[in-house]
């Protein structure tokens, strides 16, 4: 997938297993699926539209989860998304309170404080040598308990004209959809073509390593940091297009921080950075996605799903891990 | 016993002011603007109650400093917390003597928990952020399974008997909570275990690097299983004295994972491992505390308490990378 993974393993041309894991615990999600659907006589579930419509119930996880790859790519990672995704659309719904004329205002406001909110994180990671774990924990306390003091209910609301966002369609794919691949698209150009990609790659490998090699690190550390914020307040905006307003709460009830980094992890990339990519983030969602579905179809209960779902995160990583030699913690 | 054991390991300099570990001073400054601000608070009823309501995440963070000191997170003690309380309302079913037996199993469920991470860590090789949020979801998804969503029934006084009776007529202070003692009694054995035997010692070396504590001839595996399990039962015992004096809830451990690791930073514990000391967590889990009442005092809502303690976390963690950088240790 890079060129750090691909060096690191002598194998010479046979199966890669880390290449090829995503996809594989892709294909037993869509043939549980499918076998759910059929067992159960549900085959109206089988439909392309359906397969849409699973796509679109996560796509604000899919945005979250493009941008958490970076940090975690560079060795970091970022707990404070799911209070900024709350941070976000409060702002943007309370900007544009329901005038179409405030949309861009609102959009820029958003992505600004996305921005601010990951280059603080950023600063504290890369120049305070704060653990990022604490930092962006921290920051997220920040940013709930500041929005909490100001709002505890809906606030604002999104004009006709922005709903389009979540709502719209282009011929039969809703609109978010082809955002949501456009930006893995740009996401994995990033990553693939780019100096700043390569550097990230090498930074999450071995900071010592890249930083020898004339790689300013710090500034690496940052941009992913930034990345990954204003990704999240993308989601944010989303978010509020989606439920028409925006609620302090949104971002904590979907657990977006935990997710994010669970699908970025089904997908593949190491938690311990320099190795991964978007499309296994992708296939993470979609793998997150159908089981989701998997469950809505058998019909099982909420606190079993839940039950469930901590099961099948630990086993999806245990899938890759436990082939790993090395020592974890 | 004051400092971090590496700051006031004798044969370097002997004691001086820059080797005493700064959670206990700012502990004494929190103390003092509190019986400042309430005179009350040095009377045996301000600072017995103060103990009391400290017990349960001094006795968490106890346990979280063992994980952490080993190179890995406990995510899980918090919905473990919340596991125990439900679990023996619905056992305990309002019958007095049932908590004779209860209580045995709710340690168990504690230790159980605990060996499951360990083993989940070193044998599918899981990194614990993850296996922890696994368990973490699972136990949540337990706890709701278990109660149907509303947990039934109360807590009977002999189970509630450890988290809100007091023991009167005791000279110099007049009375004791039972919860007080609870804590002395596992904080010093977890203390002693930590810092007197070989398991502690065991303990820092796989933190600080598993590979050579290996080749040392350490079991790196059967330890970090310890670990955990200390943590998971100290998470149980936190959840015993909660149930007494919070009551039944499905939310009782909510964030109390988060508050623990707080406080074992604010001791100076050192995240990915190899520094961390028992006495120091529970001054960290006592300034925690302390701060808590003093916004209470402050009349500062709920949000601001979140602002304050994220500053504090990412605060206490900047000023401990600063010292060691300045120390070159």
């Amino acid at each position: 997938m890079s060129l750090a993974a691909a060096s690191r393993e002598p194998t010479g041309d046979g199966f890669r297993f880390d290449r090829w894991a995503p996809l594989i615990l892709l294909g037993g999600a869509a043939a549980i699926y499918v076998a759910v659907a059929v067992a159960t006589g549900q085959t109206q579930y089988l439909t392309l539209d359906n397969l849409i419509a699973i796509l679109g119930r996560s796509i604000a996880l899919g945005i979250t989860a493009i941008g958490q790859t970076f940090v975690i790519l560079a060795a970091s990672i970022d707990l404070s998304v799911a209070s900024l995704i709350s941070a976000t659309a409060v702002l943007a719904s309370v900007v544009m309170d329901g005038s179409a004329a405030m949309i861009v205002p609102a959009i820029a406001a958003a992505i600004a404080l996305g921005a601010l909110v990951g280059l603080a994180n950023g600063m504290i990671v890369s120049v305070l040598k704060v653990n990022p774990l604490i930092a962006t924990l921290g920051m997220s306390l920040v940013i709930q308990g500041c929005l909490s003091a100001f709002v505890s209910n809906f606030a604002g609301s999104v004009p006709p004209a922005f709903q389009v966002f979540a709502y719209g369609q282009i011929g039969a794919v809703p609109l978010a959809l082809v955002f949501l691949l456009s930006l893995a698209i740009l996401a994995w150009a990033v990553l693939r073509f780019t100096k700043f990609g390569s550097d990230l790659y090498a930074v999450g490998g071995n900071e010592e390593a890249a930083r020898f090699a004339g790689i300013k690190t710090g500034r690496v550390v940052l941009t992913a940091h930034v990345i990954c914020s204003v990704c999240a307040a993308i989601a944010g905006l989303y978010l509020a297009s989606r439920l028409r307003s925006g609620a302090p709460w949104i971002g904590a009830d979907g657990v977006y921080d935990l997710e994010s980094i669970a699908v970025v992890v089904i997908g593949g990339t190491v938690l311990a950075g320099g190795r991964g990519g978007i499309w296994g983030t992708m296939a993470g969602m979609l793998i997150f996605s159908l089981i989701d579905s998997v469950f809505n179809i058998a019909g099982v209960d909420t606190f079993a799903k839940q039950v469930l779902r901590g099961i099948i995160i630990v086993a999806a990583v245990a899938f890759y891990a436990i082939r790993s030699k090395r020592i974890v913690a | 016993m004051t400092g971090s054991p590496t700051a006031s390991r004798p044969g370097t300099g002997g004691w001086s002011l820059a080797g005493i570990n700064p959670v206990w001073p700012l502990l004494a400054a929190l103390v003092a603007a509190i019986v400042f601000m309430n005179p009350g608070f040095a009377e045996p009823t301000g600072y017995m109650n103060f103990l009391k309501r400290a017990a349960p995440l001094a006795i968490l963070a106890a346990g979280q400093v063992y994980v952490i000191t080993s190179g890995g997170f406990d995510l899980s003690q918090g919905s473990l917390i919340t596991l125990v309380v439900v679990g023996s309302s619905m056992l305990t079913d309002n019958d007095p003597a049932a908590t004779a037996w209860v209580i045995p199993v709710m340690l168990a469920i504690g230790l159980g928990v605990g060996a499951v991470n360990g083993a989940i860590v070193c044998f599918l090789r899981v990194p614990s952020l993850i296996a922890t949020l696994g368990t973490m979801i699972t136990l949540n998804g337990l706890a709701f399974l278990w109660s149907g969503g509303a947990p039934r029934g109360y807590l009977p006084d002999t189970f509630r008997f450890f988290g809100r009776e007091l023991i009167h007529d005791v000279p110099l202070v007049r009375f004791v909570p039972v919860s007080v003692i609870v804590l002395v009694v596992v904080v010093g054995a977890l203390a002693w275990a930590m810092h007197r035997t070989n398991l502690g010692r065991m303990v820092h070396a796989i933190g600080d690097n598993p590979v050579a504590a290996r080749l040392a001839g350490v079991p790196v595996n059967r330890v970090r299983v310890t670990a955990f399990m200390l943590s998971g039962l100290s998470a149980a015992i936190a959840g015993i004295l909660l149930g007494g004096f919070a009551g039944v809830s499905t939310d009782v451990g909510t964030g109390y994972e988060l508050e623990a690791i707080t406080a074992a930073v604010l001791g100076g514990a050192q995240l990915l491992g190899g520094r961390g000391s028992v006495p120091a967590a529970l001054g960290g889990a006592l300034a925690l505390t302390a701060i808590f009442t003093l916004l209470n005092f402050l009349g500062l809502p709920q949000p601001v308490r979140q602002v304050v303690q994220g500053l504090i976390l990412i605060a206490a963690v900047a000023l401990a990378m600063h010292r060691r950088k300045r120390t070159g240790t």
